[in-house]
């Protein structure tokens, strides 16, 4: 069904009795031309795009819990395009131009609301910096705009420009970044796939891969064999595990990035604001929740729940930003488990292994990038041809030293 | 998560700096090559189990530690300073 204003008015006069679910359940086939394993944002946009821009639709995304359980349900909902790199800028370019059609293309409510992301800057080499990373956004086709601390203070009034410590100068403005509601943007894939024909198979846990002479030909699960041609990862958090079933070892860690939200406010931050002096980013919710976070814990775990000096740091940072936050009271947080890569940029390649490919290492930008992870891991897929955008985000770029380190910190995945 | 440094005692997690996979005390030698040099630098087992990591207690006895720790739990089996490890690398003659 498409979703459309009439169908809300008609469903609305006959007790909401049109509505359908919006996939099937269907039973796993003995065989597909290719399994995806991962049921989040990333796995069913690659899905969507394989039948889209490909043809291809004897597909099954095999998902181990329930759609959207696992990173696209746990993040912080910002979608930008504010990279350095070459390599990266790019990626994240093509990203937001789907993101701003994408509700559109999926015939979905995705809630995206492109508030705008401020950035601020603290001394005179971060304005600098700052001015740099700017024109790259613009020289790639993106928006950005420096903001003085005068025209700061118009734009965020509550901000603590004045804290001794870390004095706020100014701020790059990125008005087509923002949010968008995590859960639909897996929903609004998973039932553009399903329409398209792809499988979405829940419960259904990898638990080996089926590899002879160097070629994969199917994955056994927890709900039998199933034979593909060939088979994409796209498990950020737990790519290392299943990676090794095909035994690959990978540049990756795994840490845990955790988040907080307020309890529901009236409507006060309009826009996205990253601190400067520290890892720190807060947004509101449409429901007035305020959405925030810091850096990840810094070691490595799979246990989806952080400790306390990570929250500390966070509370600290809000609060020298905007000291009003005091007064709000945090309803939860929470954990998820990030694939650290050595130089803090994704991999969307080939395998040694032949018909087994690899789509992870998101650090903890994975969401931003669901469309056009989706989109290029597709068409590596259909075509054993990297696209254009994701040329660069190769395996082997760690052995060949073309790494894209966008902090510049080595190889540290808990410093990226 | 809390540690117990084999010199200072139990201390809370803030006093301590996580550097990575324990393989870092085992650098290749010099004429090892790309590949071990690329494995030491970049390649993780990263288990969902114990892991053998290195610690530094920074903000302490600033004594580097050998950690073995339930990735899934945050429970720690065993620590010991680096120093009390034996290098399986052979000490440089020179």
């Amino acid at each position: 069904m498409r979703y459309s204003a009439w169908q809300i008015f008609k469903n609305g006069l006959t007790g909401g009795s049109g509505w359908k679910p919006f996939w099937r359940t269907p039973e796993p086939k003995k065989k597909y031309d290719i399994v995806i394993i991962g049921g989040g944002g990333h796995g069913l946009a690659t899905a969507y795009y394989l039948a889209k821009n490909h043809g291809i639709n004897n597909v099954a995304v095999l998902e181990k819990g329930y759609l959207g359980g696992g990173n696209v349900g746990r993040n912080t909902t910002i979608v930008r395009a504010n990279y350095l790199l070459d390599g990266n800028s790019q990626f994240f370019s093509h990203s937001l131009k789907l993101w701003e059609g994408m509700e559109k293309e999926l015939n979905f409510n995705t809630m995206m609301s492109q508030r705008g992301i401020l950035s601020l800057g603290h001394s005179d080499g971060q304005m600098d910096s700052l001015a740099r990373r700017g024109n790259m956004m613009i020289s790639q086709g993106d928006d950005a705009e420096l903001l003085s601390k005068k025209e700061l203070k118009d734009f965020v009034p509550y901000v603590n420009q004045e804290d001794p410590r870390f004095p706020i100068y100014g701020g790059l403005l990125h008005k087509r970044g923002g949010t968008a509601r995590h859960d639909a943007v897996a929903w609004g894939y998973a039932r553009a796939a399903d329409h398209c024909g792809a499988d979405i198979i829940q419960n259904c846990e990898v638990t080996g891969m089926i590899i002879s002479n160097g070629t994969i030909t199917g994955v056994n699960t927890n709900r039998g064999m199933i034979e593909a041609e060939k088979v994409g990862m796209a498990v950020a958090g737990r790519t290392s595990q299943v990676a090794s079933m095909a035994g690959l070892k990978l540049p990756i860690e795994s840490h845990v990035l955790q988040a907080f939200v307020s309890e529901g406010l009236k409507p006060c931050i309009d826009c996205e604001i990253s601190w400067g002096a520290e890892l720190f980013y807060i947004s509101q919710s449409d429901k007035g929740g305020l959405v925030f976070g810091g850096d990840i814990d810094k070691y490595n775990t799979y246990a989806a729940r952080g400790n306390l000096p990570a929250v500390e740091d966070v509370m600290e940072a809000a609060m020298a930003l905007m000291p009003m936050i005091g007064k709000a009271k945090v309803l939860r947080s929470w954990g998820g488990i990030v694939d650290m890569t050595m130089d803090g940029s994704p991999i969307i390649d080939k395998t040694p292994i032949t018909g087994l490919y690899l789509d992870g290492g998101w650090c903890y930008g994975g969401f931003k990038a669901t469309p056009a992870s989706g989109w290029c891991f597709a068409h590596l897929l259909a075509t054993d041809i990297h696209h254009d955008v994701a040329e660069k985000f190769r395996l082997n770029r760690f052995e060949k030293g073309y790494l894209l380190d966008e902090e510049a910190t080595g190889a540290t995945p808990n410093l990226h | 998560m809390r540690i117990i440094c084999p010199i200072c005692g139990e201390r809370d997690l803030r006093e301590f700096h996580y550097e990575g996979s324990s393989k870092l005390i085992d650098r290749p030698d010099a004429e090892a090559g790309l590949a071990a040099f690329h494995d030491y630098l970049h390649i993780r087992d990263n288990p969902a189990g114990i892991n053998e990591e290195l610690w530094s207690h920074e903000y302490g006895c600033r004594g580097w530690l050998l950690v073995s720790r339930d990735t899934n739990t945050h429970e720690i089996m065993l620590i010991k300073l680096v120093r009390d490890v034996k290098f399986k690398r052979p000490v440089n003659e020179a």
